[in-house]
Formats: C-alpha cells, structure tokens, sequence
C-alpha cells in the first residue's frame, strides 16, 4: 500500500505539466483578442496593444509562451492579470473560500442523501421510496438558479433568517444555504447510487448470516450493509468534490460567493490565461490528491480489494 | 455470489430457489442466456411498461411534432408577449410572442436527442476505459486514470467555448451544430462515468467468479464481457439515467452562453434558459419546460431502474 | 484576518480624522461649510476594475467609478444638467477657439500634500499622449498641437509584424507652462467643444509620485478629488474617504464609501432591497421585467436616460449593406415602440436620432420618419433592393442584449416577410475583435456613451471619416465637410447647429439604425436620501447624505 501510495505521488508530475499545458492552450485558442475590448466601445490605440501583447508575451508562439510561464510558475511567481493585480492573491483570497463551500455541499449531499438512499433501499417500492423519488426528479428537473433564487428570497428576504449574500469572509455558517443550493443535483444521484447498492446488497449472503445469527437490524446495516455498499457512493463523492470546486459559478453568483467558480468564468471570457491556468492546475491537484484518498479508502472497506 | 455463466449451468448454484425455475428454462436442458432471461423478465414488470409508454410518446412527441400542435414554434409576434396560458395558447406566449406549447413540442426532438446521445457516448467512453483500467490495473490503470484526471481538471465551459467557437463555422447547419454539442458534452463527462466503472470493476476483479473464469483459461475480452460487465453496469446505469436530465439542463448552460443551440432550433435547454430573467413574473414560461424534463428523466430512471434489477444476477 | 486588518486600519483612519477635525477647526480655504458632513459610511456597486488604477489609462466603468472619486479635472460636470462648469479652473478663455489659456484656481494639493500646478496637467498629458508608453487615451490628445510628434502610428496595425518608430519629442509642442497656475493649449484645428472636453477622465492631473514610482501609485493612487485612497482587496471592495483638504466648492457630506464588487449583479441587486447595500446603478433585468424593482424598491429607486444610446451598425465595407435604401428600410421594419412596451416594460424610450436626450446641444426628432415603424413602405422598399438570404444580426450575449435583439429581428421578419437570425457570440473580446478588423458580415450591436456631455461626442467618432469609433467605415465627404465647419465655430452655439445639420445628413444615409436611448435604473437603501444620479449613471457624492 505504501509503495502504490509513493507510486500515485509520483505520478502527479507529468499529470501537472500536461495539464498546465493543455489548459494554457486552450486558453490561447479562445476566439478574440484579450485587448481588443479594454476601452469600451471603441478600438484601442494600437500602441496600447502593442505595449501590452509585449508585456504578457502573447506575441511569442504558445510553446515559447508556455515555457516562460512554466518557468515563473516554478518559482512561485503565478503571473499577474492585466489589470496588475497578482494571480496567487486572487487564488489565496478565493480558494479558501470554495473548499470550504465545497465541504458543506459535499457534507450536506452526503448525509441527506445517503439516509434517503438507505432508508428506500432497504424498503423499495414503498410510500418513502416513491416520494424520494419525486423530489428526485424535482431536483433534477429544477435549474439551480431556480432552487437558489427561490431560498435566497424566502429565507433570506421575506423571513429574514439568514443575508441574502454571503460577506467576504465567508464563514461555514453562512454557507449552509449555499452548499445545500450546490448539492441539490449530487444529492439526487447520491441517493439513487446508495439506494441501489442498498437494495442489491441486502440480499446477499452474508447479511442473511448476519441476521440469522440474531444481530440487531442497526448492526447488520450499519456495519455490514453499509460497508460493502458504500464503494460506488465513495466514488461519487470524490468526484464530485472536485466538481464542486470547479463549477459553482451559478451558486456563487447568487449569494455572491468570492470562489474561484467566478474568478475563472470571468478570466475565460477575458481571456486571462494566468489565472486561468493558475486555479486549474490547483484543482488538478487537488483531483489527483482526492482520487488518491478514494482508492486507498476502497482498500480499507473492501479487504479483498488489493492494488498491487 | 455465483454466476451462472461460469458454472456452465442453467439457474444459480445454491441460495434462492426461484418458484417458476422449471418454466423458464427455454427448452428441455437448453439453459438460457442472462438477456434472454432478463427480457422475460422485463415484460411482466409494470414499472418497464409504464417507462416504456411514456418513452414511446416521448418518441412520437420528437417524431412528428406536426401532429401535436399546427402553430409555427419560431413564428413571434411581439404584441403577444408574455401573455399567460388561455384557450388559444395553452401554455402561453414567450417574451418574443412564441407560442410556447409548440416549442416545448417541437423541443422534444433536439433534447432527447442531445440527453440520449449525449449519454450514450458518456457511458460507452466512460465505461470503456473504467472497465479496462479496473480489470487491468497496473500501468494501464494508472495511464488511463491520469488522463481522466487532466480531463477533470478542464473547466467545463472552457472546453465548451473552445471546441464550439473553433469548430461553429465548418459544421454549420441545425445538424452540425447539434453534433457538436454533443460531442462537446461527452468529451469533457466521461471522467465521471470512468470512475463509478472503474470503482465497481476493481471490486468485481478480486471476486471468486471472476478469478475462477480466468483460472479455467477465458480470454480478457470474455471476463469483461460475460462476467464482471453485468455484475458491474448498476452504477453506471443509476448514473447514465440522471445524468440524461443532467445534459439537458448542461445543454441550458452551453445556451446560456451563446455557444449552444441557437435560433431557430429550439430546445427545453434554450427554454430554461431563456426563461431566466423572467421566473418572478412568468413562471410558466420555466415551469413547463421543466416538467417535460421531469416526465422524461423519470420515464428514464424507472426504465433504467427496471431494466437493472432484470439484468441483475444477484437478485435471483 | 484582512477584513480585520482592514477594520483595524480603517478604525486608526477614523480616529485621526476625527480627532484632527475636532481639534483642527475648519481648516480649508473656499467656501465649504458642509452643513451636513456625517461620519458615515456608504456602499455602492462597483464592477471590478479591469486596468490598473491610472486616469490615462483606464476607459471602462469599473475604474471609471474609482477614479472618478479620486480626482477632479480642470472642469466638472452638473449632476443635473450635464453643463460643464470650472472647478480646478478658474478660468479658460480663448479668442479662436485655437489657443486656449487656462488658468488654475489656488489652493488645490494632491492626497499627498503637493499642490496641483499647471506642470501636473501638462506631464499627465504629455505621458499619456506618448505612444511608447501605451496608454488607452491616448486618442484623446489627437487635437492638441504636436500630438503627432509624440504618437506615432504602426504602419501595418498592432497584428503585423512592423513596429511603429520611435516618436520624435517626447512632449507636445501644444503645451506650454506658463507658470505655476497657467497652462496655455494650442490646438492644430480650431474646437471648440474643447473646454467641455476636458471633464474627461484623460484630462485629469498627475502627482509627482506617479512619475517617481508608477507601480506604487498604481498599488495606491494619489488624485487630487474629493476622496482618497485607503485600501483594495480585489474581487471585494475598494474603500475611499473623504480628504479634508479638498479644494472644491462643495465637499462631500460622507465620510467614506466603499465601492463594493459583487459576483453578480442579481446579488448586489437583493442585497439593495435588503438594505446591506446603499446604492447600484444598474438595476438588473430579472428586476426590470415587469418593473418589479419599483415594488421592491418603493421611493428608493429611480429611472432615468442618460448619455447613452443603443443603435445596429451596417458593416458598410461589405458591398451588400452599401445600399442606403436597404439600411432605411430596415430601419424602417423595426417596431422600436412595441420592442419598448414588451422586452424592456417601457423603461428605454425607441430613439429618435444619433444623439440621446438631456445632451447639450440635442434637438429631438432629427429622423423622422425613418425611425418609424412603416411596415409597408419598408417593405416596398426592401424588396426594391433585390437583397438576397437571411437577415443577421450580431451581437455579444455576455451583458445581456439577447432578448432585445431577439425582439428586434422578429419584428423585421414580419414587416419583410425575410427571415431574420440572431447570431450571439459569447464574449464582448471576441466581438469587438471582429469588429476592429472589419470583418464583420451581418449588421452588429453598437452602443455608445459619451465621453463627455456634448453633441460632438455622438457625431464626430462615429460618423466621421476615420473617425476613432467609425467602425463600419462609413464615409460621407459633405458630413466630413459640416462637422469640420461645426468643430471651427466661433461659438458653441453656432457649433450645434453645425452638428445637427451634419446629424441630419448622416442619418439620411443611414450608416447605423438608431434603436433605443440608453436609459438606468437604480435602486438605493433607505439610508440614504437627496439621491441624485448625474448623466454618467454615478451617484452624486456630493449631495447626497444619510439618514
């Protein structure tokens, strides 16, 4: 296990470089010229543009590009947007607050909808199971600009319990709203993954030893169902975290969240390659970190599982 | 858990004796294969024929949208606008003066066949590579696990407005375009499925089953197939019915933007998003959209929910 | 941690000022009692500020907004009128409308302490006038005499691979300081919209700390306005308070205001109804549709045109819009009334001309007919024209504008019985890109407001030969030969009505369809009261005050 974990590790080099590469290049073939739409509605001077292209080597070819970002990112230096401000302070002001956004969907996501998965798939067909299903649907078929829009005006405007924005700091409380606005989709499969692996597992053999040897309900599902179904819900959940972090614009855009979900929608459509790159290339890591935890946590709930 | 395939006999080993055994064997000691069993299975549950009825109107609906409503879905006329659901519009008029019961009609077509195809390609990609990286392991594992992981790492609209800008011009056409899309949308999905296949064929691997069809000689290409694919599409399939409704709505997203579908091919994607700005005070102009959206996502998840607990060699 | 630290610092800010007003007396020059000077603090709604924080260079509303509150140019505007009206001038006379001598009033200093001199205009200029150093207002200057020994063009655009030569001065013959508080101007061509230019952002003065060290005043700008510099954290806010020793006729009654960046407008739009916000310009549209914001918002939101008019462009280069009938007919399939009453609930008025209303130098109604909506007449005329295949309209969809030129295209495809395709493109880079080639192919989405209040600014760039903003290269020699004449008036008064006959003339062509006057609606808290918004959409920092 240890050596496969060293293994993994090591593997984070190439991913690193070709994913840097390959979304600084994708950052270089949007359509448009980054400096066109600077002054409004009307041409920049060319002198303007000229001055700027040199400053951010956009008149090099993109590998010689590339290359010079590679090597200031070695050292630590991330860039700067055009309009000066450095990328690592942008990055350092706005991860945090997007793991920790993250958590609380993911959390959220995983409580509900692992008790309703549970709960129906230990009783398919029933009452619980066909209303679960419902909301299901509705949570599928509802945007999330819908469900977010709708809690920040009845929570937040007409009831008043909690602000309809999040403040700068963004402390865990005030991201509850949002991180259940940011799981509702996940919440649905999370529940529909549990609620078959569930429902195909109680039947199997060793929960009938189980219960034949007169354990109590709580044990067999606690310790003996849930372990053994809990692999293609684990693998969801570490996928998802990652997706959490990468695509919460439109929840973030609602309470007003500072997370990176913005900051690269924004860069992208001003094709600002810097902070691009800078906050993809992290979340690579952070995928590759998170996939690494996933495999080593199915060797730990599966025993017959082995990697090497 | 024993499958039957690998003992070469009809019916599982031991457990659970199935009351109507006898009847279902095809002929006198002629076993019959799992589909074969599964279909007959599958045509006496309600839940597949209820999925299955409103899958084929769906169909129609997409087919021949003609037969539904006579009115023109792009024809708008302003003084219409935003007028509520009546008598000679039954869902009502869009902000341009569109009747909007056409164009949910109309829609049909181009979502189910951007949610289906882009499912479909998801699933077969996805379930590809996670298969081949769960049974092989190693290296092979490890290659496609990190390829999957940069992909992961792409932004989703990134990807989208790259491939969709470049590639506009040269495919033009409601049918280029809708190809696009597509595309688009399985190429930067597939790591999701990858990974719930993946998951599901490593725990399958160290199975008795499977480690007895290798000792007694079977090819690669047999185990997967025969062996751990069935035991391993649950997840997957739990995955690819959601994740139909899921496309659709990205399809809203991709609108959204301006690089999607756009006039004067019409969608429930480019519904919902066009009804954005305007929940307050026409909520219908979303809320109906969404339902069709609702009623086909549910027709696909009891189908696939049914079509999973026939193939399921565990709930003999 | 920051917001702490920022507290922290703001708290010490406080004190100081405080103390320092309690035991310092009055202590300004002109005039200003401020009877109603608070200790409070505002918010407003700010986009992020897309350039760094330097008046030359620096021409959309986000920094706008900052430097706006930062410094004051020889002349200001009035937040009702629009007339301009002298602040750190004193006085700017000229007899031909070629040589102006300006001179400064006394007593005006930097945040810093230095005083602004006449040299501080004259090296601001100079700076952002040289090419070599890049500057986006560059084009401003163009009048000023010497501009071309300073500003060198490259031959083949900024694309090709030749580069522009080195200039030759690195000052404008132009300028010249008299001394301390005199500054004389001359222009290559008699102007004399010239004194109501010089509001503009690009005329304002520089310290001598920027010239010293341009990455620190960049970190932290040191104007000369009403307000000061305190801190920044991007993507957050921007904190500015009110400098005591502020010159100006009138100070502000706030303390400070912190101009607060939002990661959508829809956010900062509730944060306004449930009072954590003070004020926001632009209300947006899931707030406009059906005027919900006047229920939201009772007494505390406003709805006003300003300097900015919305019009669709014919890329006149492509031999198929070159046809002057075609361009009238459409203009005349449009329905801009019923695109007014549905899509925008009434809220933006159809325009009647280039030139938006409560501009000096406006006269309602120079189209006429032609900006009616003349279904049949159009569509005879359409079909005279013989043009063949769809009817596409451009746009970018990253600020809204779909709907509308939805609206538009469906009323011109049932006026001609033509089908006509809205085309989005995704984001504004990619779409002002396609345009500054002149590569455009189907007719385009072309706002505009001005740079400053006058009649000039809405003709001159956009309808002149060459003209900065011309961008469908329409050229039309007896306009050229009228805005010339109106650029050389003796008067401004006589200079209007140059402009407006050379209005009439290019609307006759029909280069660009007028469709709508720009129009804002904002919406504030219940703190505040005396809420005025001036012609540029701002808040009036003056006047306003906390209840």
């Amino acid at each position: 296990m240890g050596r496969y974990v060293l293994r993994r590790m090591l593997q984070l080099v190439p991913v690193f470089i070709g994913a840097t590469f390959l979304i600084y290049v994708l950052v270089w073939a949007l359509p448009g010229d980054p400096f066109a739409a600077k002054c409004g509605d009307r041409p920049c001077p060319d002198a303007y543009i000229t001055a700027m292209r040199e400053r951010f080597n956009l008149d090099d070819s993109v590998f010689v590009q590339y290359g010079k970002y590679l090597l200031g990112l070695l050292q630590g230096d991330f860039g700067e947007t055009f309009s000066g401000i450095q990328v690592s302070e942008l990055i350092a002001n706005a991860y945090p607050v997007t793991l920790k956004l993250a958590l609380v969907a993911l959390v959220i996501e995983a409580v509900i909808g692992l008790t309703a998965g549970v709960v129906t798939g230990l009783r398919p067909g029933g009452y619980l199971d066909n209303l679960v299903l419902v909301s299901t649907l509705f949570l599928i078929a509802i945007p999330v600009f819908v469900t977010g829009f709708v809690l920040q005006v009845t929570l937040g405007l007409r009831w008043g319990i909690i602000d309809p924005t999040v403040s700068a700091q963004a402390d865990f409380s005030e991201l509850i709203v949002p991180g259940f606005v940011l799981g509702s989709l996940s919440m649905a499969y999370v529940t529909r993954l549990a609620r078959t692996s569930i429902s195909e597992n109680r039947r199997s053999d060793y929960v009938r030893t189980a219960v034949a040897k007169g354990l109590r309900p709580r044990r067999v599902v606690g310790v003996h169902l849930l372990r053994n179904s809990a692999i293609p819900v684990i693998t969801f959940l570490g996928v998802d975290l990652g997706a959490l972090m990468g695509g919460a614009i439109v929840t973030e855009g609602i309470f007003n969240i500072r997370g990176i979900g913005g900051l690269v929608y924004r860069s992208i459509l001003t094709k600002e390659g810097a902070t691009v790159t800078g906050v993809v290339v992290l979340l690579v890591i952070v995928y590759l970190l998170m996939n690494l935890l996933v495999d080593v946590l199915y060797a730990v709930l599966d025993p017959r599982i082995r990697y090497d | 858990m024993t499958d039957p395939q690998a003992l070469g006999v009809a019916g599982p080993a031991a457990e659970v004796s199935h009351p109507t055994e006898g009847a279902r064997r095809g002929g006198p000691d002629r076993p019959r294969s799992l589909a074969s069993d599964a279909w007959h299975d599958l045509r006496r549950r309600p839940l597949f024929l209820v999925s299955m009825t409103l899958i084929v109107v769906l169909l129609v609906l997409a087919a021949f949208p003609g037969l539904f409503t006579s009115a023109d879905p792009n024809a708008g006329l302003l003084a219409r606008s935003r007028q509520p659901p009546s008598a000679q519009a039954w869902f009502g008029y869009d902000l341009l003066g569109r009747d909007v019961y056409a164009r949910t009609v109309y829609g049909t077509r181009v979502s189910i066949i951007v949610g289906l195809l882009a499912t479909t390609f998801t699933v077969l990609i996805g379930a590809t590579m996670g298969i081949l990286a769960g049974f092989y392991g190693g290296w092979v594992d490890g290659m496609l696990s990190r390829v999957a992981d940069v992909f992961f790492g792409l932004p989703f609209v990134l990807g989208a407005i790259v491939v969709l800008s470049t590639f506009r011009e040269s495919v033009g056409g409601a049918a280029g375009i809708t190809t696009l899309v597509v595309l688009t949308m399985s190429a930067l999905s597939w790591p999701v499925a990858m990974r719930i296949m993946r998951s599901a064929a490593i725990a399958a691997r160290q199975q008795d089953y499977v480690r007895a069809a290798r000792g007694l000689g079977a090819s690669p290409f047999r185990v997967i197939w025969r062996h751990m694919l069935p035991n391993c599409l649950a997840p997957v399939l739990v995955y690819a019915t959601i994740a139909l409704g899921a496309f659709i709505g990205a399809e809203a997203t991709l609108s959204f933007l301006g690089i999607g579908l756009r006039d004067p091919v019409v969608s429930w994607g480019v519904m919902i998003s066009e009804a954005r700005d305007y929940i307050r005070v026409s909520p219908y102009l979303l809320a109906f959209p969404a339902a069709f959206l609702a009623v086909t996502v549910l027709a696909f998840v009891m189908l696939g929910d049914a079509v999973r607990e026939a193939f399921d060699p565990k709930g003999r | 941690m920051r917001s702490r630290r920022v507290a922290t610092w703001l708290a010490v800010s406080t004190t100081v000022v405080v103390t320092a007003g309690a035991c310092g007396g009055s202590g300004d020059g002109a005039g200003g009692s401020g009877s109603d000077r608070s200790d409070a603090t505002i918010s407003i709604y700010v986009t992020e500020p897309e350039n760094p924080l330097v008046p030359g260079n620096s021409t959309e509303a986000g920094g706008g907004r900052v430097l706006e509150a930062l410094f004051t140019g020889l002349v200001e505007y009035d937040p009702r009128t629009g007339e301009p009206r002298n602040a750190v001038a004193e006085s700017i006379e000229t007899t031909d409308s070629k040589i102006y001598t300006i001179t400064l009033n006394d007593g005006w200093t930097f945040h810093d302490g230095t005083p602004v001199t006449a040299k501080s205009f004259a090296d601001a200029w100079n700076y952002t006038a040289y090419s070599p150093n890049g500057q986006q207002s560059a084009s401003f200057f163009t009048q000023i005499q010497g501009f071309d020994q300073v500003n060198t063009q490259d031959p083949d655009g900024s694309d090709g691979p030749q580069q522009a030569p080195q200039p030759a001065a690195k000052e404008m013959s132009g300028l010249k300081v008299i001394d301390d508080r005199t500054l004389e101007v001359t222009l290559a061509e008699p102007f004399s919209v010239f004194p109501t230019q010089l509001g503009y952002s690009a005329f304002a003065p520089l310290p001598e700390a920027f010239f010293a060290d341009q990455a620190a005043f960049e970190a932290n700008p040191i104007g000369n306005g009403p307000f000061r510099f305190v801190s920044r954290q991007p993507s957050v806010n921007i904190l500015v308070e009110r400098y005591e020793n502020y010159a100006g006729a009138v100070k502000p009654s706030v303390r400070a205001v912190e101009m607060r960046v939002y990661a959508s407008s829809e956010a900062a739009y509730q944060d306004v109804v449930a009072g954590n916000l003070d004020f926001m310009e632009v209300i947006p549209p899931s707030a406009l549709a059906g005027r919900l914001f006047e229920t939201d918002l009772p007494g505390r939101s406003a709805s006003e045109t300003y300097l900015g008019i919305q019009t669709v462009s014919f890329p006149v280069y492509d031999p198929r819009f070159q046809n002057p009938d075609l361009r009238k007919a459409i203009s005349m399939a449009i329905d801009r009334e019923a695109v007014n009453q549905q899509i925008f609930d009434g809220l933006k008025p159809p325009a009647d001309g280039y030139v938006a209303p409560g501009v000096p130098g406006r006269v309602p109604n120079q189209c006429g007919e032609l900006c009616t909506h003349q279904p049949e007449r159009a569509k005879q005329m359409f079909d005279a024209t013989g043009f063949q295949g769809p009817i596409e309209l451009t746009s970018n969809v990253d600020a809204g504008n779909q709907e509308w030129m939805q609206a538009v295209c469906t009323t011109i495809s049932n006026a001609l019985a033509r089908e006509c395709n809205f085309v989005p493109v995704p984001a504004f880079g990619e779409f002002r890109t396609a345009i500054n080639a002149h590569e455009m192919t189907a007719i385009y989405r072309s706002g505009w407001v001005a740079d400053y209040p006058s009649i000039e600014n809405f003709l001159n760039p956009q309808y002149r030969t060459g003209g900065s903003s011309n961008d469908g290269l329409y050229s039309n020699p007896a306009v050229d030969a009228t805005l010339a004449q109106a650029d050389a008036a003796p008067s401004v008064e006589q200079g209007n009505a140059l402009y407006q006959e050379a209005e009439r003339m290019a609307l006759a062509d029909m280069p660009a369809i007028p469709v709508y006057f720009q129009s804002v609606q904002s919406g504030w808290s219940e703190r505040l009261d005396n809420v005025i918004v001036d012609p540029f959409r701002r808040l009036d920092l003056f006047s306003v005050t906390v209840s």
